[in-house]
């Protein structure tokens, strides 16, 4: 067990100064076009001080104030899925030359030292989903060269939206012991309790030389840990694990169905998601042609695509598809719901279809 | 290093118009090293990378113990397999694999076997077809059962007429047309099961096409007191990676590219013939 210290928001540089003596690029979720994104950041001074987002189904809204803290927010549209899993890079490249002989190379990328400051509970728990998908079995060469060399410093949830339901899948709002950080702070009016987990993020703390966390500190941490738990909306129904998977011929397919773009804006926000497309992109002159790999959709007609038809033809069939993906079949490919409780999907859905209440109606009929 | 993840060139040796829309490259990689140590085994698939066009997920039809040439017979249905029919003997590909779970040889050492396919579902189980045939003496009665659409539709005529002279081996085939000169049966596949007089607690069934088809054969069987743990069928999906990790191929909870293409009865009953999975 480490131990709690205490870093006060006067003194945050000295976290900043700390990564990049260690020759980490920070990044941290900064304001961009109306959304807090991870983008590149030296000075503390950066952080989203007074920042807040609402939320409800189909609305995001960022909106500033005098609040001393800088994550008094609970999440933008991206956990750390395109840090990892880059919406489009190529796999390999190719060319050919004269007599047509082919010469394949790869093109992965070389593993930089990255700090990513301000993670969620919630994107831990993705990562931790993605790290089985994408390490697990055949190692994505692409994917571990990007998650070698990552520093993760995760905040503590004390402002849960509206649309969030972590408490529900058990991935939040504080993160457990062992979900993955380097560093875990608790933001208070005043400053962080901070804790390592793991070496590297004991050495960085042993370099700031921090005064313990008071036990009035550690009380407020676990104050708003509880606060912010009370305060979730929304929750996966109960029974889901035994009612979900007989509902394949619900009638709510057809009604959602009504409702939905099929636009895949809540597969692209969704920090699970890993569907990806392979595609060629052959330079102009024919000598050479690369092989990308890009973000795919259940949602895309292409997806099902098999020998001249479609598996799933219908608006209502692909968005089963995703929402039993998510919640029925996950358990059988990773040994849990591919859902963390985020609520992103709710909150970037041009329409406000949200999935747990979606999950609701679909459970109520009971175990059919 | 992503190894799997990266096509081997290797080169067109032997090209066969099967029928106007079916043919077989016969290929061999280009380094010998590539060459030597590959291995697949019958009911595996490689992906097959046309230059600039891209790939295609492919069953393997040769058998594994062939060192000289790995073949595939494809039939032109889209963007990459028509481009791909136009390559000839010397043109170079890229070939990545092979992926998949293949059919149960081992579990089916010392019994009979029983090959059940429809339309052009022949391509993935002829590479057990002739694992069995070269290694006759591991395994029981073979009988092959076929059906097709259209007398026309048959490809590998005389193949199946030679399996069919083969001592220990049966060869059945149904068009629900016929046509004249049609030596076989006219009707629907699990008609011929009547004919073929299964030894049902002595045989693993491996069947390959249109799932309608496996449905039907498989339902049939089961009536007829086939265990179901005994029936295996290859299934298809759209894939692009072959490793269990686009997600296209998904039915339900499993990767038919990781953790099939070949699955047993029990395993994939329940997302059998369900709309949309």
């Amino acid at each position: 067990m480490s131990q709690h210290v205490f870093l006060s928001h006067r003194d945050s540089q000295r976290l900043f100064d700390a990564l990049d003596r260690a020759g980490y690029q920070a990044q941290a979720p900064q304001p961009k076009d109306g959304a807090l994104v991870f983008s590149p950041i030296r000075q503390a001074s950066d952080l989203p001080w007074g920042q807040h987002d609402t939320q409800r189904p189909g609305h995001y809204r960022l909106s500033q104030d005098d609040s001393p803290r800088a994550f008094a927010w609970a999440n933008g549209p991206q956990a750390l899925k395109p840090q990892l899993f880059a919406p489009s890079e190529p796999l390999w490249q190719v060319a050919r030359d004269a007599d047509g002989k082919l010469r394949f190379q790869a093109c992965a990328p070389k593993p930089q030292k990255r700090a990513l400051i301000g993670v969620r509970p919630c994107d831990l728990a993705a990562l931790a989903i993605h790290d089985a998908h994408f390490l697990g079995g055949e190692r994505d060469g692409h994917y571990a060269a990007r998650r070698e060399g990552l520093l993760l410093v995760a905040v503590n949830c004390s402002h849960p939206a509206q649309t969030c339901f972590c408490v529900s899948t058990g991935d939040g709002p504080a993160a457990k012991e062992d979900s993955g950080y380097d560093l875990l702070l608790d933001e208070l009016d005043d400053g962080f309790v901070i804790r390592a987990g793991s070496g590297a993020g004991e050495q960085l703390l042993a370099g700031l030389a921090l005064e313990a966390a008071t036990p009035g500190q550690l009380a407020s941490a676990k104050g708003q840990q509880h606060q912010a738990t009370q305060g979730q909306l929304r929750h996966l129904p109960d029974n889901m694990a035994s009612a979900l998977p007989n509902q394949m011929t619900h009638p709510q397919w057809d009604k959602v169905a009504e409702r939905c773009l099929a636009c895949g804006n809540c597969t692209a926000v969704c920090p699970t998601c890993f569907c990806h497309s392979e595609r060629e992109q052959p330079a102009l002159d024919g000598a050479s042609s690369e092989h990308l790999r890009e973000w795919d959709s259940c949602f895309s007609s292409g997806h099902s695509y098999l020998h001249g038809h479609l598996v799933r033809e219908s608006g209502a069939q692909r968005y089963r598809q995703w929402l039993m993906h998510k919640l029925a079949w996950w358990p059988e490919q990773f040994g849990r719901i591919g859902c963390v409780g985020c609520g992103r999907c709710i909150s970037w859905c041009p329409v406000g279809i949200d999935i747990s209440a979606e999950a609701h109606l679909l459970c109520q009929g009971g175990e059919a | 290093m992503s190894d799997l993840r990266q096509p081997h060139e290797a080169e067109i040796i032997e090209r066969v118009q099967e029928t106007p829309n079916i043919y077989t490259l016969r290929l061999r990689f280009t380094d010998p090293a590539v060459h030597q140590a590959y291995r697949f085994a019958p009911g595996q698939f490689n992906m097959l990378y046309l230059y600039g066009v891209g790939e295609v997920p492919i069953s393997i039809v040769s058998d594994p113990e062939d060192e000289h040439i790995v073949d595939h017979t494809i039939r032109a249905v889209g963007r990459v397999t028509d481009a791909m029919a136009r390559l000839q003997v010397g043109e170079r590909l890229g070939v990545r694999g092979p992926y998949g779970r293949g059919w149960p040889v081992e579990q089916a050492s010392g019994r009979d076997v029983v090959i059940v396919t429809g339309g052009l579902g022949c391509a993935p189980v002829v590479s057990v077809i002739h694992y069995v045939l070269k290694r006759r003496e591991q395994f029981g009665k073979l009988t092959i059962m076929q059906g097709v659409k259209h007398a026309d539709d048959l490809i590998w005529r005389e193949q199946y007429e030679a399996w069919s002279q083969l001592p220990n081996t049966q060869v059945l085939i149904a068009a629900d047309e016929g046509g004249t000169m049609w030596p076989w049966h006219v009707g629907h596949v699990p008609a011929l099961f009547d004919k073929a007089g299964l030894d049902k607690a002595n045989s693993t069934v491996m069947m390959c096409g249109p799932e309608g088809m496996m449905i039907a054969a498989g339902k049939t069987l089961l009536e007829q007191g086939m265990p179901a743990e005994d029936i295996y069928l290859s299934m298809e999906r759209n894939m692009q990676c072959g490793a269990g990790k686009c997600g296209h191929c998904q039915m339900g909870g499993q990767f038919v590219c990781k953790d099939g293409p070949v699955f047993s009865w029990p395993e994939i009953v329940a997302r059998l013939g369900v709309k949309g999975v």
